[in-house]
């Protein structure tokens, strides 16, 4: 097991002066990750996201408001995790909009307001009195973008997913697995992480947009199609060669076709479920790992060529496999990249969290300030800007937390108006 | 307009980055590839254009549509004096070279903004250009398996390796943080006429790109374990994907959670004719007639854990009655959020998709007929995604990029 020594600070990126996106202003009515994540690349680069949330239900739309896990026993919709991990830099306001009067604030808000996004199923805004008509109508200039598993157009418009559907049905459950077994599919929402990525660049690219023309636009985004967009050449091979991705031996597990490696591929290790990934990519680097593995099968002459290796990958797989399952996952690791050839531990999360300096020395798990929950490390942001860096300082707002912050500093309103509307349940 | 209409982009070729550059060019930015002599290397990766081994290569038509193609040999002078009048001309330079080899060429952002002081230049390596593993190798393999993708997904037999998804998504979800970090400084540019520099890491991305893994760890200390087509979790939970009748798979999701959504079950049941194949199925019949149903009474009302157990032994029944498409949308119209596992070229073919106009055609010159692509990730009507053009030959536009740049031809010609 590899030990790092304890994280230096990163410096020079982390106190930004000014920010990117600090004069934009974002009516927001995302939640869980497909929505929130994208809103928080956004909050971090300085918007300010105003998240929007119903007071009856307690913000509760968004599920992961009250779901594991948890910094201890206490339990709620200002206690969730993982929504707090998505919501870092944003601030919450509260707004019945089954009223009259809230439909007004609302109203007011988007009139102040570059951009409204949400990620409800189609047409849950439409029903509450704000489509994009309406929108349109109280700023002429707005973005909205709208995100959902299959788009507010086509057949299955009325069909709900969440990530796993989304990666079932944009091909990429399928493409994940073992030749001749049931799809793996991914272990985790990934098209909710990049759904939400797709929505932060439709909003990026709709706000460069209104610098340039003045002009907005509503956004209709479908994370389906956003999905099947990451299996490129696989369908180009079907609509240029008829080859379809369904065949024997597809998909192929850890290995490389483009371009082909031999050997590529995730091997067992010594310790509890470890693994080490290789990937020679080509001739030269397969002399040298026969060094470091320095058994004499390594350099018999059948495995000098890619050919050779190609021929009989599942033998060389159980070879590699040999070598590997008697030793520490990070020794392989050490000693395989040493020599310049790509190899990665399988990292555990506590392994790529705590002791890898790949991430500590990037400051990538930033701790915020929770108003409940205290001090909470969170996912950072991938990319460090030298002038206008990420910040993600503050936690996830709780339910209601800015709500009269809003109402007086946005909207001007008082003391008086704004405890009437705690009154009258609007807010 | 295109939303990046007027902007320029050089993209110093490399596999990891070729999509962020096919996402800017597909929104109107003018994106010239800089490739080496002999070309970028996916040129002769697989598949190929009509099966002829080391022709034009898809995967590379794929992820270089909308760009133009120039070549530089930049260990060359006339090259490097050729890349900064080019760089003097653009917005955006996208690269990911190995850290210290542009500086070592006098090409680093400290030296181009001798000539573009206002460049933003977006640097995509494996592990970012400061921290002590900076000069790692590393593949979309090793970058999945060492940035915590590959431990959450696999199967619930754990003597089966973790799995790398397939289609190079490290490389891919890199470029949306890349595009992201392009777009954001951008839209600053626009506002203050300020370039930057961003540092991205490959690595710290896949790291950030991994749900419940990174803060189950976080909050609670806790290590998600992997699981046959569904989250990994802190604990196994239930198994959600069935086999179809026509041999392919669809993933269940979530059972009814309303007293009318078991009803819905119990009829579409009943319209299939298998009813009376399920004992059982009296529960859901029972189920619709109960105030209400919930996960919490699991174990507690026989009743309630009766009607779950039915869901669940009815949604298979279906599934083994159906093609995963029928499943998905009976099960979808009862609101059950359910999914077909489709292959790329099923969901390409798809009638939703179609319908949606995704499948796009391209003009091939070359070619009898147009070619067809994966059409839009998103739907910008004042500022269309188009692909402007099939992806370039190498080199194809030396001239008309390098003529108005005021480049001496006789250079041009020493530096292909």
């Amino acid at each position: 097991m590899t030990q790092h020594d304890p994280p230096p600070t990163r410096s020079g990126h982390v106190a930004p002066n000014g920010t990117a996106l600090g004069t934009v202003r974002i009516c927001d009515f995302t939640g869980q990750l497909a929505g929130a994540g994208a809103t928080k690349w956004l909050a971090a680069f300085g918007a300010e996201v105003i998240r929007i949330e119903d007071p009856v239900n307690q913000g509760m739309w968004d599920v992961l408001r009250n779901m594991p896990p948890f910094v201890d026993d206490r339990r709620g919709p200002d206690f969730g995790g993982g929504y707090n991990n998505h919501n870092v830099e944003k601030r919450g306001i509260t707004l019945n909009l089954r009223t009259e009067r809230g439909k007004e604030i609302l109203t007011e808000i988007i009139a102040k307001s570059d951009v409204v996004s949400e990620n409800y199923a189609a047409g849950v805004l439409a029903k509450w009195g704000f489509g994009w008509d309406r929108l349109r109508e109280i700023r002429e200039d707005l973005i909205y973008v709208s995100n959902c598993g299959f788009g507010h157009e086509g057949p299955y418009a009325a069909y709900k997913t969440w990530g796993p559907i989304v990666q079932a049905m944009s091909g990429l459950t399928f493409t994940s697995g073992m030749p001749g077994r049931e799809p793996a599919g991914w272990g985790y929402s990934y098209m909710d992480h990049t759904g939400g990525m797709y929505m932060a660049l439709a909003i990026l690219f709709a706000l460069i947009h209104k610098q340039r023309t003045g002009e907005g636009q509503w956004v209709d985004l479908s994370c389906t199609d956003a999905g099947l967009s990451l299996n490129g050449p696989a369908i180009l091979d079907w609509t240029v060669n008829g080859r379809p991705s369904r065949r024997e031996g597809s998909p192929n597990g850890n290995r490389s076709d483009s371009p082909p490696m031999a050997p590529h591929g995730i091997y067992a290790c010594a310790g509890e479920d470890d693994w080490v990934s290789i990937a020679c990519r080509g001739d030269a680097d397969w002399a040298v790992l026969t060094d470091v593995i320095g058994e004499p099968w390594a350099k018999e002459e059948r495995w000098r060529t890619l050919a050779g290796r190609l021929a009989a990958e599942d033998e060389l797989d159980e070879k590699i496999t040999a070598w590997t399952r008697t030793r520490d996952k990070f020794d392989v690791q050490r000693s395989v990249i040493g020599e310049g050839v790509p190899s990665a531990a399988v990292q555990k999360p506590a392994e790529r969290i705590e002791q890898d300096p790949g991430t500590s020395e990037f400051a990538l798990w930033p701790e915020v300030e929770h108003a409940k929950m205290g001090r909470v490390r969170v996912d950072g942001l991938p990319a460090h800007f030298s002038k206008t860096d990420w910040k993600i300082e503050r936690g996830g707002p709780c339910v209601g937390q800015h709500t009269d912050e809003v109402l007086s500093s946005l909207l001007g309103y008082d003391a008086d108006e704004i405890a009437r509307l705690h009154e009258e349940g609007i807010v | 307009m295109s939303a990046l209409a007027g902007t320029r982009v050089v993209e110093l070729a490399s596999e990891r980055i070729a999509w962020a550059g096919k996402l800017m060019g597909d929104m109107g930015a003018d994106v010239i590839l800089v490739e080496a002599p002999g070309g970028e290397a996916s040129r002769g990766y697989a598949p190929f254009a009509d099966d002829e081994e080391g022709g034009e290569s898809l995967y590379f038509w794929h992820y270089n549509t909308s760009k133009r193609s120039v070549v530089l040999d930049l260990e060359t002078t006339a090259a490097r004096k050729a890349f900064l009048a080019l760089v003097a001309s653009a917005d955006v330079l996208i690269e990911s070279e190995a850290p210290g080899r542009l500086a070592a060429l006098g090409l680093d952002y400290a030296d181009l903004v001798a000539a573009k002081p206002d460049l933003i230049h977006v640097s995509v390596t494996p592990f970012g250009r400061e921290t002590s593993r900076k000069d790692e190798p590393a593949t979309d393999l090793t970058v999945i398996a060492g940035g915590g993708p590959a431990w959450s997904c696999g199967y619930d037999d754990h003597t089966i390796p973790p799995i790398r998804g397939g289609g190079n998504q490290g490389y891919q979800t890199a470029s949306h943080y890349a595009v992201m970090s392009a777009l954001t400084a951008i839209f600053h540019h626009g506002v203050t006429g300020e370039g930057q520099f961003v540092d991205l890491s490959m690595h710290a991305a896949a790291n950030v790109t991994t749900e419940m893994a990174s803060y189950f760890y976080l909050i609670e200390g806790q290590t998600v374990i992997r699981q046959t087509g569904r989250h990994a979790m802190p604990m196994m939970t239930m198994p959600v994907q069935i086999q179809c009748k026509d041999g392919r798979h669809a993933t269940t999701g979530m059972p009814p959670r309303t007293p009318a959504g078991f009803g819905a079950l119990y009829d579409w049941l009943v319209e299939a004719g298998l009813a009376e194949r399920l004992p059982e199925a009296i529960f859901l019949e029972m189920a619709r007639h109960r105030e209400s149903i919930g996960f919490a009474d699991i174990g507690v009302d026989d009743e309630v854990t009766a009607a779950f157990a039915a869901a669940r032994d009815a949604l298979q029944l279906l599934a083994e009655n159906s093609t995963a498409e029928d499943f998905f949308e009976g099960a979808q119209k009862i609101d059950l959020t359910v999914g077909a596992i489709l292959s790329p070229e099923e969901a390409y073919e798809n009638p939703h998709f179609v319908a949606r106009g995704y499948q796009v055609e391209v003009d091939h010159p070359e070619r009898a007929e147009p070619v067809r692509y994966p059409g839009a990730p998103y739907k910008l009507p004042a500022s269309p995604w188009r692909i402007a053009r099939r992806a370039p030959a190498l080199g194809e536009h030396d001239e008309e990029v390098f003529g108005p740049l005021g480049v001496d031809p006789a250079t041009l010609a020493d530096v292909r």
